[in-house]
């Protein structure tokens, strides 16, 4: 699920009580379609290899940037501009939003 | 009162400027650098602490910190401000500073800062954050977040590691002529590759120092600035902006606030780029001062990374960048924005001894806070 505004139809994340920008306050939660692209891609590394991890920002299809994490790809592999698809994981006993390649 | 594209155009200057404890600083607290700083500052504008009537700082572990100061210095300030747009917060107090002035509210500003993170390390919970749509990733702060634009920036122009390595090797060759630099021992462009990656493509190298430093300026209307000791260093222009606080929220991750705040203190000022003798960029990460040539309108957007290579910033190239070696190789306490002015001041005063630019007449401060959130430009003069 994502905000978007019903009168600009513009959507939001992260969540708020309010539009960016045009403060419009009409915000209602749709369906978010899962899709994206990977914007910008960093890797944190580790003093062991296997503990490296990436660090991705990815535009939703629906307008939005955040942040999140490829999975399902070697660390290294994560290229800007690669389709990439949401999944719902649990991490710490939490859900998290990551991404895997579409 | 007569204000140019809102500021009031050499009306006001930096009389007094200083820096102390670089490097390491230990057995005192991060207010005594700051007192200490600030009584340089002073000495060397030939003003009475007493005259202080206007306290500007940034502390780094206190969110109250501009009353502590106050208190510390015995002073009773009409303006005091703690402002918390991270290291540029002084260039954006040089802004606030100029404008109170101009009105007749304050008399003589005092912008002080002293931080000893090296040497008495801060307590674990500092005063910032981290996002909670961001933490669970594990980002390294900030690192991470400037990789990220970094990435992009690589992606969209082919800016390469090599280019950002120049950056940190023409800091370290300034540094070298600078005696109170912290760091001075030779860096090649092939150590700054091979050094340990932290966060792709930013090396260890490619990131700032963690030391001490503290510093001070001082500021006074310009008929006011006759009478110092010192000659007056007028400001010409100041100008802010700030476009998001986390970096998954900055509108385009290659273009900063400063094509906003650049273009307005450049407009101010009624000067350009190209009339600019001394470049001071806040280089956090090596990816910085590429970005910030870019949007202030010294090269075209995309052109950063070849503008700055071939030694064009080092000592003997065409357009110095941060003489005292930057935040890269000389002093980055936590905030490092004073750094930036003091250096401004003392090329603009021809006391910049060996690392000199000949005949430096205006220079140029851009101080960045946050992940590239805050962008503030000051545009100094020797005239």
């Amino acid at each position: 699920m994502i905000q978007r505004s019903r009168s600009t139809g513009g959507h939001v994340f992260y969540p708020r009580v309010a539009h960016p920008g045009t403060g419009a306050d009409d915000l209602e939660w749709v369906e978010a379609s899962g899709k994206g692209t990977v914007h910008a891609v960093t890797v944190v590394r580790k003093k062991d290899p296997a503990d490296s991890y990436n660090v991705v920002l990815v535009d939703l299809a629906e307008g939005p940037r955040l942040m999140s994490r490829v999975d399902a790809i070697a660390v290294d592999e994560v290229k800007i501009g690669m389709a990439v698809r949401a999944r719902i994981i649990d991490e710490g006993h939490k859900p998290l939003l990551v991404f895997v390649p579409a | 009162m007569s204000a140019h594209y809102g500021f009031p155009r050499g009306r006001t200057a930096i009389v007094g400027a200083a820096t102390f404890g670089i490097g390491r600083c230990p057995g005192v607290s991060a207010i005594d650098m700051a007192a200490k700083a600030t009584l340089l500052a002073l000495a060397d504008a030939g003003i009475a602490l007493s005259e202080v009537d206007a306290l500007y700082t940034s502390a780094p572990y206190e969110a109250l910190g501009g009353m502590e100061l106050a208190e510390y210095l015995g002073v009773t300030p009409k303006v005091t401000d703690c402002n918390r747009t991270g290291g540029s917060a002084f260039e954006v107090y040089v802004q606030q500073a100029a404008l109170a002035l101009e009105v007749g509210l304050i008399d003589c500003a005092l912008i002080a800062y002293g931080s000893n993170p090296a040497s008495n390390p801060p307590p674990g919970v500092g005063m910032t954050r981290q996002s909670p749509w961001e933490a669970p990733y594990r980002p390294l702060a900030p690192i991470s977040s400037y990789a990220l634009a970094a990435s992009r920036h690589m992606h969209l122009y082919g800016t390469t590691r090599e280019q950002l390595a120049e950056v940190a090797v023409a800091a370290r060759q300034w540094a070298q002529l600078n005696p109170e630099a912290a760091v001075r021992e030779a860096l090649t462009v092939e150590d700054v590759l091979n050094a340990r990656m932290v966060s792709d493509p930013l090396t260890v190298r490619d990131c700032c120092l963690f030391n001490d430093g503290a510093a001070a300026v001082v500021m006074v209307r310009a008929d006011r600035a006759k009478d110092c000791a010192k000659a007056p260093v007028h400001v010409l222009g100041a100008a802010h902006a700030v476009t998001h606080r986390e970096i998954s929220s900055m509108p385009d991750l290659t273009v900063t606030g400063a094509a906003i705040s650049g273009p307005q203190a450049f407009a101010q000022a009624g000067v350009g780029p190209g009339d600019i003798d001394v470049v001071m960029l806040y280089d956090a990460f090596t990816i910085t001062p590429i970005l910030f040539f870019e949007d202030l309108g010294f090269c075209p957007k995309g052109e950063g990374g070849r503008f700055i290579s071939g030694g064009h910033i080092a000592p003997g190239g065409g357009l110095a960048l941060n003489t005292n070696g930057g935040g890269l190789s000389c002093v980055h306490p936590g905030m490092y924005g004073l750094f930036l002015l003091v250096e401004a001041v003392r090329q603009l005063r021809g006391e910049a001894g060996e690392r000199q630019v000949r005949d430096a007449q205006l220079a140029l401060a851009h101080g960045n806070g946050g992940v590239l959130s805050s962008e503030a430009t000051v545009i100094l003069s020797r005239a």
